[in-house]
């Protein structure tokens, strides 16, 4: 019985720890300030297809281990506080496999004043550094989601028809489920044809402008609302990054929380309380800030030129 | 018949798609942008040997398939059917040529064979990885230079054709990868 033992070699937690002090020090030159929020809290999210883990015996009740630290980062934006950092756990029902685990590493982070363009820029500044710390040297290459598609697909992803995207996908990516969305089909052939491709030969690809449809918590393109002021960060073929230009609008936000419980309400889902303190924070004003997110297992893994997530963390979930 | 989800797939389980029997042999959990999560699969098809691309949804259950792989002797063929018995409980069963397959140029009576079995019924069959097999035909008179390591095709008693050394004569007997269907040495 070896299932005690790492899955990840002491090597490679040296490694981990060495890029977290790194991390800490490229926020701590650009005075952008650390901070805690509760792993676990009262509310869960709405999201229609992220599950929150469900936790008994919390301040007298139910309580939710976060999915990712972006509410509570919310309220401290609105409460004054400047930007803000966090490494954290977050934890996400039902997640597992070569780049997934239920519990992961993520660093999140909040400027204020920037866009989601000047954001960009500096993942790609902390990712160079830490890259030249591996040895590599690397490119930023931003790239419009619509240009995107048309260059490795030669179809316009805005404009294409149901029907041509549903034969094109059903052409490409094999036997495909029934009953999909528009957005469903673009993100599988995104996956599939594109993803792989991204981030290669030295370059950091940041892809940009996802259609509205897609907008999530990112505020909507005001010289061009059919996109949505969000962005993802790929390197080596990964997904590293997710950024947005954050939606600042208290009645938006509200709205979508609302239509994502209906969702889930016709598909026999939970309803999920809505986080009120969200609400009142958005209400009293989120200043106008840029955020992202980073999956810090899967940089560690291209860093280390590792296979799965497994090999960079101590204890993946099989033996958790 | 049970059911899984998605959850539950592993390389090597077992699932029924289209009234078919197939094997899980690539699973990987996707959740790309900020939508639902798939499970991308590769699938074997039992029956017809296609392999093919399949995605579902995550969470999404699937009816598992009754299929199992079986040490069992080969006894012999009525000229249509392939007879195994479970050397265990001495149960027989009979499989068909689409079963057999081209395992039937390397089944010898006695030997041990891997049968697939699905709802009790054979539906592949692996013979051992060597077998020795009698050379029942080839050209005698291609002797040529051996040290070129030329081959000429010679013809076994189970009916398989394999590529020879020049120096092979009918009668002898040679070991054979039945995995590639190549000559290995004589026996």
């Amino acid at each position: 019985m070896s299932d005690w033992k790492p899955t990840a070699s002491i090597e490679t937690l040296k490694t981990r720890a060495e890029l977290l002090v790194q991390i800490r020090q490229f926020f701590a030159e650009r005075d952008i300030l650390e901070v805690e929020t509760p792993l676990l809290s009262h509310h869960g999210v709405t999201d229609r297809y992220m599950k929150s883990f469900q936790v008994d015996g919390f301040a007298g009740g139910v309580g939710f281990l976060q999915t990712s630290p972006e509410y509570a980062m919310k309220r401290l934006l609105a409460a004054g506080s400047g930007s803000i950092f966090q490494i954290c756990k977050s934890f996400r029902q039902d997640e597992l496999g070569q780049r997934h685990n239920p519990e992961f590493t993520m660093l999140e982070w909040y400027c204020e004043g920037f866009d989601h363009h000047q954001l960009m820029e500096q993942v790609f500044e902390l990712l160079e550094a830490l890259a030249q710390t591996q040895g590599f040297s690397v490119a930023l290459n931003k790239r419009n989601y619509t240009e995107v598609f048309t260059h490795y697909l030669n179809i316009n992803p805005l404009s294409i028809s149901d029907s041509e995207l549903v034969e094109l996908a059903g052409n490409l990516l094999g036997d495909l489920p029934s009953e999909l969305e528009r957005d469903d089909y673009l993100v599988l052939l995104f996956e599939d044809r594109i993803e792989p491709l991204l981030g290669q030969n030295g370059d950091i690809d940041c892809i940009y402008d996802y259609p509205a449809s897609q907008a999530a918590l990112a505020r909507l393109n005001p010289d061009n609302p059919e996109v949505a002021c969000r962005f993802e960060v790929y390197w080596q073929g990964v997904e590293l990054a997710n950024g947005f230009y954050e939606l600042s609008d208290a009645a938006e936000q509200r709205r979508r929380f609302e239509a994502d419980n209906q969702w889930r309400v016709s598909q026999g889902l939970p309803r999920m309380t809505i986080d009120q303190h969200l609400i009142a924070a958005l209400e009293r004003g989120l200043p106008d800030c840029s955020g992202v997110a980073l999956g810090v297992d899967r940089l560690l893994m291209i860093l280390l030129q590792a296979n799965t997530l497994q090999d960079v963390i101590a204890f993946s979930a099989d033996r958790a | 018949m049970g059911t899984i989800t998605t959850n539950d797939l592993r390389n090597g389980t077992k699932i029924m798609l289209d009234g078919e029997p197939c094997t899980v042999v690539d699973n990987q959990f996707v959740r790309p942008g900020k939508g639902q999560a798939f499970s991308k699969t590769k699938v074997l098809y039992l029956l017809t040997g296609r392999t093919v691309e399949k995605t579902f949804k995550s969470g999404e259950s699937i009816e598992t398939a009754d299929v199992i792989d079986t040490d069992m002797d080969y006894i012999y063929n009525d000229g249509e059917f392939w007879y195994f018995m479970d050397p265990n409980t001495f149960e027989q069963v009979s499989a068909d040529s689409n079963a057999v397959g081209d395992a039937q140029y390397y089944l010898i009576e006695q030997d041990k064979c891997q049968v697939t079995l699905w709802d009790g019924r054979p539906i592949d069959v692996s013979p051992p990885n060597f077998v020795v097999l009698e050379v029942t035909d080839t050209d005698p008179g291609l002797r040529g230079d051996t040290s070129s390591g030329g081959s000429k095709p010679a013809t076994m008693h189970t009916g398989a054709v394999v590529k020879v050394p020049l120096f092979v004569n009918i009668g002898d007997k040679l070991k054979i990868d039945t995995r590639t269907g190549e000559y290995v040495s004589r026996a």
